[in-house]
């Protein structure tokens, strides 16, 4: 049987969903969205993603119609909704404080949005207690907000944004304010509301991990700039930039001058008087032209002995060692200052660390293991 | 635990014989048998009595009620009105200019708000009744309740009204719905506020009261320059008693309010 990958963004046949087009929203002097165009195709996980700033919080209200676009549009469904006041958009928001009104029960929560339309009371009745249960929410119901615990509130606030089934559902760092535990296990539930009711999702978060884990694409913000939307491989293992790359994970990164040596392969002059490394890139890079390697620490080995048959071996000092548990990160630091992170699984419960502080040891990589950019 | 120094002791007991001191008196004279207000002969309760025939007070009761909760119902709206418009209407032309308009009656000394409205009614060919009086205390009393609920929304969180219009509510909506119910304890407090206001104006009624209506703060003034008749004893010992009654279960109210809603929100937590 063959699997049918979920990518409407590759199909050039597909009508996106949410059609951002040289959008600019400036605050007075303060240029919040720089002429940013993206599409968001239906039934989608979208993640925006960026530190606090960035630009990815007005995007979203936007969206729901809180802020006002400058310049360009944005197309719901082939439609300008510039002009859409937000009680009119088939879009709700969940968000970040949950907002849930606090004089009205769980219930009454949940059907405030659809009283506001004349929905007969039986078919108002049988939806709220859908949405109870599809948030396990059924004991909860005649209580009110301060009756609850966070999690809950957190599920009413999905409830009550997803009662009135809208075309796009906004959620605005929704897992922020749940300890680490619980965050994870509503992350799951969260991909898995989305993927039962088929809406589309867009989310906002500063929280790279989340981003990872619940969206089909991600877009990774800066200054009101989106500086790469690809799915969460993607970005990790193919980032497009120097930023995104430092953003997302760990990173080494070493600044050289590339060498065409041809098929893709370059050689980076990276030292003085150190052998140049050898990279693999799809992206043509001119003799001498500028560039930065970068190459993840679990894609870089560390050995007492320089390994054989290697493309990139450097030998260095062990400057510190972190460890987290489940991994620990070499900080080994090569002739001329660079420091070069390499992280090892720790595989076995007992076992002697095989280096230490101030052991010289040897650092290696693969040509295809990092990624060659050009800023 | 530590025990009171006596220097504590002095302080809390002066303190208080300060403030009470002239209330227990005049509480304790209400109960006087004897006419004259000075010479204690024997409790009775007798002035009580004749209070409740004395159609003169009993009027003027009436229209001092009359007025105050007319006014502090007017003064309310308005106030939060005001309120609103200041906290969420954003910027506009004027706003620092209202805002401190709004506020400027506070600091107005209440004789030449008395003095002021009194030209503007004649001005206007105003006979002055029960309406002038209502119009004067809706005007001084709208600014303390747009103090009491501006401060309310100032940290109201916004996203609920956000919310609320996300959801598919006009403004208007949005409003009497989510905004309204949520802040009604500061609407509620700005009208008890705008009522004993009104209820012990003297000088605003003075200036803007006429033959047809008074008050029950002028009517004591008036009858006092007359001389202290253990009837008016009677008379503030009953208002002293309804406000303390009112004092009292307000602050038990929202005791047991902010207790409970404690207890729950560690329920909620215990069950998480």
């Amino acid at each position: 049987m063959a699997e049918t990958v979920f990518a409407p963004w590759d199909d050039p046949n597909e009508k996106p969903l949410i059609r951002f087009q040289n959008v600019t929203k400036r605050f007075g002097e303060f240029v919040a969205i720089d002429d940013l165009t993206l599409d968001i195709f239906e039934k989608e996980f979208f993640a925006l993603l960026g530190p606090s700033g960035c630009g990815k919080t007005t995007m979203m209200r936007m969206l729901a119609g809180f802020e006002t676009v400058s310049e360009g549009s944005i197309e719901l469904a082939g439609q300008d909704i510039a002009a859409v006041p937000p009680n009119k958009r088939a879009v709700n928001m969940m968000f970040q404080s949950y907002a849930l009104f606090p004089h009205l029960s769980v219930y009454e929560n949940i059907a405030f949005g659809l009283r506001r339309g004349n929905m007969p009371k039986h078919d108002l009745d049988a939806r709220v207690t859908e949405m109870l249960k599809l948030t396990r929410l059924e004991k909860f119901a005649r209580r009110k907000p301060h009756q609850i615990s966070g999690g809950q509130r957190q599920r009413v606030a999905l409830a009550r944004s997803l009662a009135k089934a809208p075309k796009l559902l906004l959620l605005d760092e929704p897992l922020g304010a749940l300890d680490a535990k619980l965050r994870q296990a509503t992350q799951f539930e969260l991909m898995d509301i989305q993927e039962k009711t088929g809406t589309t999702f867009v989310i906002v978060t500063h929280d790279q991990e989340e981003a990872m884990t619940v969206a089909s694409r991600v877009a990774v913000m800066d200054e009101g700039r989106v500086m790469q939307v690809a799915t969460p491989e993607r970005i990790y293992e193919a980032p497009e930039s120097v930023y995104v790359a430092d953003f997302i994970g760990d990173v080494n990164i070493v600044a050289g001058q590339s060498t065409p040596m041809g098929e893709g392969r370059y050689h980076i002059s990276w030292a003085e008087g150190q052998q140049p490394l050898v990279a693999a890139s799809d992206r043509p890079f001119s003799d001498g032209q500028s560039c930065h390697l970068a190459v993840r620490p679990e894609k870089i080995a560390i050995s007492a002995e320089r390994p054989a048959d290697v493309d990139n071996a450097v030998q260095g000092t062990v400057l510190d060692i972190a460890y987290l548990g489940n991994l620990s990160t070499y900080y080994v630091e090569l002739p001329g200052g660079q420091i070069i992170k390499s992280q090892t699984a720790n595989t076995r419960r007992i076992s002697r660390r095989s280096f230490t502080w101030e052991d010289t040891v040897w650092v290696s990589w693969t040509a295809t293991a990092g990624v060659l950019l050009a800023q | 635990m530590n025990r009171l120094s006596w220097f504590n002791v002095t302080s809390l007991t002066l303190g208080f014989a300060f403030l009470y001191l002239p209330m227990v008196i005049l509480v304790i004279y209400s109960f006087n048998e004897s006419k004259l207000v000075t010479v204690w002969a024997g409790f009775s309760t007798k002035w009580y009595g004749e209070l409740l025939q004395n159609e003169a007070f009993l009027d003027a009761a009436w229209v001092t009620i009359k007025v105050a909760v007319l006014s502090s119902t007017f003064a309310t709206v308005l106030g939060t009105m005001a309120a609103y418009v200041l906290v969420r209407g954003g910027r506009f032309l004027g706003r620092t200019l209202f805002s401190g308009m709004i506020y400027a009656p506070l600091v107005m000394p209440e004789v030449i708000t008395g003095l002021s409205l009194l030209l503007l009614f004649i001005g206007i060919g105003l006979d002055r009744g029960v309406l002038t009086i209502v119009l004067a205390h809706t005007t001084f009393s709208m600014c303390y309740v747009s103090v009491v609920v501006s401060s309310r929304l100032m940290t109201f969180d916004r996203s609920l009204e956000e919310a609320a219009l996300d959801l598919g509510c006009s403004s208007f909506d949005a409003f009497r719905l989510v905004t309204l119910p949520i802040i009604a304890p500061a609407v509620i407090s700005g009208w008890l506020l705008a009522f004993t206001l009104s209820l012990d104006d003297l000088v605003i009624a003075s200036f803007t009261a006429g033959p047809s209506a008074t008050t029950l703060p002028i009517k004591i003034f008036s009858a006092v320059r007359l001389g202290v008749s253990p009837e008016i004893n009677a008379l503030s010992t009953i208002m002293i008693g309804i406000v303390t009654v009112g004092v009292i279960s307000a602050s038990l109210i929202s005791k047991r309010n902010s207790l409970r809603q404690q207890r729950d929100e560690q329920a909620a937590a215990r069950t998480a």
